[in-house]
Formats: structure tokens, C-alpha cells, sequence
């Protein structure tokens, strides 16, 4: 085990699968000469060399498409967006591009490529640039969706990611790129569409992803203080659902909260929330609670956006409410 | 809407229960969680509490009155609710379905509720029917699981969640108070607490051929589980020599030429009748408030017939001569076998008798057909050898086999039974008188 930050543990995924294949490249704003807006590809350029770390114009929709073109041709891209709020020019090329080739060639063509980029809000970066759009992604189908809550699933998805056949859609932190923690020494490789029960618990499913894993964890030891044992799973891959790990959870618990920091309305809290009825209904002990990002654009001012964003007591909350504890 | 408060089943045993004190007054404000009435019940006084809120709008139910589990005892409006003057409660009627239910199960006889009597099924249908218009049951699904699986009535129960929500742990509560329904629920559910496999079976499809099952097997496997699952049986046997009996029989066949044919199972029935009249602490059923020491011999009667048995019963055979227990178990038998059958001719038996001697079952143990006390197995007559008199000799021998529900019936009690039938038989002229 390695203790290393959620940054470094994507800088090794990228370099240790660019070592394996010499069809793995990445592509984006600043990932080159600059090393990364986030400093994720530190010194990959250095590595690798400018014909493999390629920086790119701030022309979203182009360098995205000359991904899906050097996926069709037999490469295996990653292309980098500075955050998810600027693959909005993109996503033509995403959505009807990458995550219809398969079918609209009949098969001819694969499309193993990696959209990676932070994702959710950061601090105090406005409306635009705060924007948790994986349900976006989500919806499509044609697309995987995966968003890593610390470092070792990091690694692990991100190679899975750059491994699979088709388009992923990977989602990073900003607030996460930070965060130290125990990696596996290796080749350590996560399987797509598992889910992790990061915290056993008996009384109340949490289930939270990316920056909401952290929060969920937080209020579980909140809860246990207050004599509720929640139990704490992260999906990891948003598409494919792991819809089992969470069923079986609940069947355990009886009572589910979904957490995540995008907004309300039609967000993967609904789709969570509505399988664990359709296909969980009868080991409900009450109503499945969402914990979410509040229904408005993100403030500007640092009070209002801590408003605006899930807190730790939002969660503790809802988990007690789900528990008939208050 | 106004809202019905109902008699809760505030113990397991308990079927209806008596107003000792109302501490809200009519026009009182409820709040969720008040004391609003105590209630006697077969056991103790125990507090009611508001479950909905809004005003206690009519008081039905005064101090001192007895009502019926389910029925309604007051009327609640809702904030800021007129209530229609001649508003009536429909759990009125549930009052008196759960009375004449409660009665059917307190003295039913073995299959009256099952094989046939639609009016049972019709109350209990009624009974749900009412609830669930009235006054609908918030409950979270796996609550109603549970209370499903576990035969709980969720009207018994009071709801902690919001609205009186009834939550897992409600379920839970009462299971550990013990609260079961079985009176004024319905029957199925508590009589199939564990669901037959479902899924993957052991067998190829092609193997094996599927029998619907019709009410009646319904019904048996039903009334047997819940029997030998609730009743705790013990058993007790003893040979009888029977060769003075067959030699009597033979002689009054042979005497009656033709007119009329006794049969061993005939003497039996006429030797438990004087036996049960000789030991009436056998002659007994469990009830939760009373044991029940019958003054007549009902004895129903096994009868094998197409797809199942059906017990009609040979009513005061301690009145009736052989001839005429012979007549009737002839004449019920064979509209048994028919189908003809009426309820009242396979209820109200007080104790059975099960023969298969003439399949040459040497002894066998029978299950108690509640709500009789004790059912009586009989084996076959046959040639054994027996010690008289410190030397072996070869005599016809029966051994019959008595299954007691130890509630009612001790083993002292079950022995004297057996012995006294024992001296009935050895002594058959007896049987005459």
C-alpha cells in the first residue's frame, strides 16, 4: 500500500496503462506543457513525449471529436476536459458521436475512449463552472459512467476505464485531487459496474457517490454517535448500476438515503431511488429520502454556496428521518 | 372524513374488550400519543392512545360496555370537520361479523369453517373488506410483510411512524407482546406461517403430474398444521381384548339376519361414548377464557372419501343405542361419500374416532381435531399372542391409541379415559344396556 493523493493515483493509472499500450494517449487543454489544470498529468509529458500528451486548442468539440476518430481508427484516447461544465461544447461528439458508434456501424466500429475531467463544484468558482451533470451522461445510453470517491478507486476504475471497449465517461473531484489515500501496490484494476459497501452498517443505507462517499462516511459516524449504525455504499460506476449491492443493503437495512451533490430533479438520486421501489419495495421500512444539491445556480458567495451544496447534517438528518428518530 | 376508533386487540387472547375509562371527553382536542381511553381486557387495564389526531367527536362506547376487537367504540373528526349527524360507523357491522366470528372459532367443529361454510369465509372477507374502506392502514411495505408472514392483524396494531405510520418495529413490538392475530384476521394467513416452496423444484416437470388442490385438502392441511402446531398432543395407548366382542357381534349379526350388521367401529364408538360419560373431564375443549366440559358425547367419525375425510358426527351417542349409532355413522358415511353433507352434520363434535383396523394398522397416533379434547386412534383386531393367567395363549387383540391436547385433557385424565374404554369393550354386553 502506497499512500498517495486522489491526483497521483490518476497520474499512475494514465502512465501505467500508457506504458502497457502504445495505442493510450491523452489529449486536452493544458494536460502538456503545463502539466494539468489540476496537475493530474504531472510530468507525463516529460515521459511520454508530445506525440502522446498532446495539448490541445480550447476547442472542446474538436479535439473531442478527434478522440472519437483516433478511437475508431484503433487508438485508445483519453481526452481530457479542464472540467465536466466545459464538455457542454462537446457534447455532440459524446453523445451522438461516441456513444452511438457501435450501433450505427453496426458493430464495425468500437469506441474505446475515455472522457475524463472534474466534475461537481469546487470552491466558490460560480454557476458555470459548479456543475454536477453525470445524470446528463447517464441518460445516454451508449455511455459508461464512472466517478471515483478516493484514491485507490481512482487507480483502479481509471484503468478499467482505459481498458474498456467503450466510451467511458469519467468523472473526477476537484476537492478530492487532494486527498491522500492507501493505494494497492501493482497492477490493481477495478471491474466497471461494481458497487463498494465502504462502511458495514445495519440500520440505514447510505448511498452516496464521488464527493458524497466522504460526507456519507462522515455522517455514519455522526449516526453511530447517536446509536444508528448506517451502512455506507458508493456506487462507483453510475452506468451500469450495481442495483444488487444496493438492493442487498437495503434488504438488510430496510431504509435508504441517496446522496449527491447535483441537483434534484431527475438526478441519480431519482433513478437510485425509484429502483430500490420497483424492485425493492417490499423490504422498505419507509420512503427513500434524497439528500441533493439545492434547485438553483450555484451561488457565487461562499456562505450560499455551502448552502447550496449536500451537508454532512443534511445527511444525518435524513438518515434519523428514514429511521423514525426524530 | 371522520375517523372510526376502533377496539384494539390489546393482547393476544384478547377477542373483545370492556370500556373501563375514557379520559378524553367528547369535543376533547387528541393529540398524537394522548391517553384517550383504558381498556379491560382478559387480562389487564390497559391505556389506548390516539393514533389519529383531531376531536373526539362522539363517544359509543360508554364505561362498562363490552365491545368486539375491530368494532368501532368512538368517532374522531378532523380538524375543523363537521360530522354529518347520522354519520354511522361501518365497523358497527364489524362489531358484529368479529362477534359471530369469534364464536365460530371458539366452538367450531372440524371443518365447518373450511370445507364449506361460505358464510365464514364471507365475514372475514367483509370483515377486511370494511377495514380497509373505512379507515385505510398506513403501513410501510415491509411492515406489512412482516405482519403478513407473521399472521398479525394490522388493525391491532397502533402505528409509531408519522401519521400513525405502522413501521417494522411496530410489527416487531407486538411480536414480542405477543400479539397474534387469530380470532378476526384472516384464517389463511395464520394457518400457513411458512409458504410452501416455491421455485426450483427437485422434480422434472415430466415427472410428476399436478393435482390442484381442492378447498377440502386446502382446508385439511390447514386445520392439521395449525393442530399439531398449536396443540400440544401426547399420546396414550392400550390393548383390549377383544374376543368377547367380536363373539357378541357375531351373534347379533347372525341373530338380526341380514336386518342389520354391526360393525366393530360401532361398539367403539358406543364404548367411547360410555367411556367419555364415565370420565367427562375427557370430554373437554380449550378455550382462552374457559375449558368447555361437554355434557353429551358428539363423536365425530373418520370417513375416508374421494380427495380427503370428512368427521361427521354421531350426535349424544351415549343416548343411542348400537342400532342407531350404526344407522347414523351408515347413513352419514354414505353422504359423506356423496357430498351431501350439511355443515351442521361434520360440526360440534366433542370427540373423534379414527379406525383403520381394517386396513390392518396394528396402532397408529391420530391429530386432535380442535376444538375436541382428544381423539381416539383404533388398530386392528387381530390374533396375538398374550400372557393369561402366566401362560401364553393366543387372543384377538386391538390396540387403540388416545391423542390428548394436554390443555384440557392431563394424562391421568387420558388414562382413566382408556381404561374405562377398555372395561366398555372387554365387557361388551355392557353395551347393550
Amino acid at each position: 500500500m502506497a499512500k498517495i493523493t486522489y491526483r497521483e493515483a490518476l497520474n499512475q493509472a494514465m502512465c501505467e496503462e500508457m506504458l502497457r499500450d502504445d495505442r493510450v494517449f491523452l489529449m486536452g487543454e493544458e494536460v502538456a506543457e503545463y502539466n494539468g489544470a489540476y496537475k493530474v498529468s504531472q510530468g507525463m509529458l516529460k515521459k511520454f513525449g508530445a506525440k502522446r500528451v498532446i495539448d490541445t486548442p480550447i476547442t472542446e468539440l474538436g479535439f473531442a471529436g478527434l478522440g472519437v476518430g483516433a478511437a475508431m481508427a484503433g487508438l485508445r484516447p483519453i481526452i481530457e476536459f479542464m472540467t465536466w461544465n466545459f464538455a457542454l461544447l462537446a457534447l455532440d461528439q459524446i453523445v451522438n458521436a461516441a456513444a452511438k458508434m457501435k450501433y450505427m456501424s453496426g458493430g464495425q466500429y468500437n469506441c474505446p475512449l475515455v472522457f475524463r475531467g472534474a466534475g461537481g463544484a469546487a470552491a466558490r468558482v460560480g454557476a458555470q463552472h459548479s456543475q454536477s451533470l453525470e445524470n446528463w451522461m447517464a441518460n445516454i445510453p451508449g455511455l459508461k459512467v464512472v466517478m471515483p470517491s478516493n484514491a485507490a478507486d481512482a487507480k483502479g476504475l481509471l484503468k478499467a476505464s482505459i481498458r474498456d471497449n467503450d466510451t467511458v465517461i469519467f468523472i473526477e473531484n476537484e476537492i478530492n485531487y487532494g486527498d491522500i489515500g492507501d493505494v494497492p501496490d501493482g497492477e490493481y484494476i477495478i471491474p466497471l459496474g461494481r458497487a463498494e459497501i465502504k462502511r458495514a452498517g445495519t440500520d440505514v443505507t447510505l448511498i452516496a457517490h464521488s464527493r458524497m462517499t466522504g460526507y456519507a462516511l462522515l455522517a455514519a459516524e455522526e449516526l453511530a454517535k447517536q446509536g444508528i449504525d448506517a451502512e455506507v455504499v458508493d456506487p462507483r460506476t453510475i452506468r451500469p448500476l450495481d442495483e444488487t449491492t444496493i438492493l442487498n443493503s437495503v434488504a438488510k437495512t430496510n431504509r435508504a438515503v441517496v446522496v449527491e451533490e447535483g441537483w434534484r430533479f431527475a438526478g441519480i438520486g431519482a433513478e437510485i431511488s425509484a429502483r430500490i421501489m420497483e424492485k425493492g419495495f417490499d423490504d422498505l421500512d419507509a420512503p427513500v429520502i434524497r439528500v441533493t444539491g439545492k434547485d438553483v445556480p450555484m451561488p457565487y458567495a461562499a456562505n450560499l454556496e455551502k448552502l447550496a451544496l449536500p451537508s454532512v447534517a443534511e445527511v444525518v438528518e435524513a438518515a434519523r428521518s428514514v429511521c423514525y428518530r426524530n | 372524513m371522520p375517523i372510526d376508533v376502533l377496539m384494539t386487540q390489546l393482547s393476544p387472547t384478547m377477542i373483545e374488550g370492556k370500556v373501563a375509562r375514557w379520559l378524553k371527553k367528547e369535543g376533547d382536542v387528541l393529540e398524537s400519543g394522548d391517553v384517550m381511553v383504558e381498556i379491560e381486557t382478559d387480562k389487564a387495564t390497559m391505556e389506548m392512545e390516539v393514533v389519529d389526531e383531531g376531536v373526539l367527536h362522539r363517544i359509543i362506547a360508554h364505561e362498562g360496555e363490552t365491545i368486539a376487537v375491530g368494532a368501532a367504540i368512538g368517532v374522531i373528526a378532523e380538524d375543523g370537520e363537521t360530522v354529518a349527524d347520522d354519520y354511522k360507523p361501518s365497523a358497527m357491522a364489524v362489531s358484529m361479523s368479529t362477534k359471530e366470528h369469534a364464536v365460530t372459532n371458539e366452538m367450531p367443529a372440524v371443518s365447518e369453517q373450511e370445507v364449506s361454510t361460505t358464510t365464514t369465509t364471507e365475514t372475514s372477507n367483509n370483515l377486511q373488506q370494511i377495514t380497509r374502506d373505512n379507515r385505510r392502514i398506513k403501513a410501510t411495505p415491509l411492515a406489512r410483510r412482516l405482519a403478513n408472514a407473521r399472521g398479525i392483524s394490522l388493525p391491532a396494531l397502533q402505528g409509531s411512524g408519522p401519521a400513525g405510520r405502522i413501521i417494522k418495529a411496530d410489527v416487531e413490538r407486538a411480536l414480542k407482546r405477543g400479539i397474534r392475530l387469530s380470532q378476526h384476521a384472516d384464517v389463511h394467513k395464520l394457518a400457513a406461517p411458512r409458504p410452501a416452496p416455491t421455485g426450483v423444484l427437485p422434480y422434472h416437470e415430466d415427472e410428476f403430474e399436478r393435482v390442484e388442490n381442492s378447498m377440502m385438502r386446502k382446508a385439511i392441511a390447514r386445520r392439521l398444521c395449525e393442530s399439531k402446531q398449536q396443540v400440544p398432543h401426547f399420546y396414550l395407548n392400550i390393548d383390549a381384548h377383544m374376543d368377547r366382542l367380536m363373539d357378541l357381534r357375531a351373534q347379533l349379526n347372525e341373530a338380526a339376519a341380514g336386518e342389520f350388521k354391526l360393525s366393530v367401529n360401532d361398539f367403539i364408538i358406543k364404548a367411547a361414548a360410555k367411556a367419555l360419560v364415565d370420565v367427562p373431564a375427557a370430554n373437554a375443549s380449550w378455550t382462552d377464557q374457559h375449558t368447555l366440559i361437554h355434557k353429551h358425547a358428539h363423536i365425530s367419525v373418520a370417513v375416508a372419501i374421494d380427495g380427503g375425510l370428512i368427521t361427521p358426527v354421531v350426535r349424544f351417542a351415549e343416548q343411542k343405542g348400537l342400532l342407531d349409532i350404526s344407522a347414523d355413522v351408515r347413513e352419514l358415511a354414505k353422504r359423506a361419500r356423496a357430498g351431501e353433507l350439511k355443515p351442521e352434520e361434520y360440526s360440534g363434535g366433542t370427540f373423534s374416532v379414527s379406525n383403520l383396523g381394517m386396513f390392518g394398522i396394528p396402532s397408529f397416533a391420530a391429530i386432535v381435531n380442535p376444538p375436541e379434547g382428544a381423539i381416539l386412534a383404533v388398530g386392528a383386531t387381530e390374533p396375538r399372542v398374550v400372557v393369561v393367567d402366566g401362560a401364553m395363549v393366543v387372543q384377538k387383540m386391538m390396540t387403540i391409541t388416545l391423542s390428548c391436547d394436554h390443555r384440557v385433557v392431563d394424562g391421568a385424565i387420558g388414562a382413566q379415559l382408556l381404561a374405562s374404554l377398555k372395561k366398555h369393550l372387554e365387557c361388551p354386553a355392557g353395551l347393550l344396556i
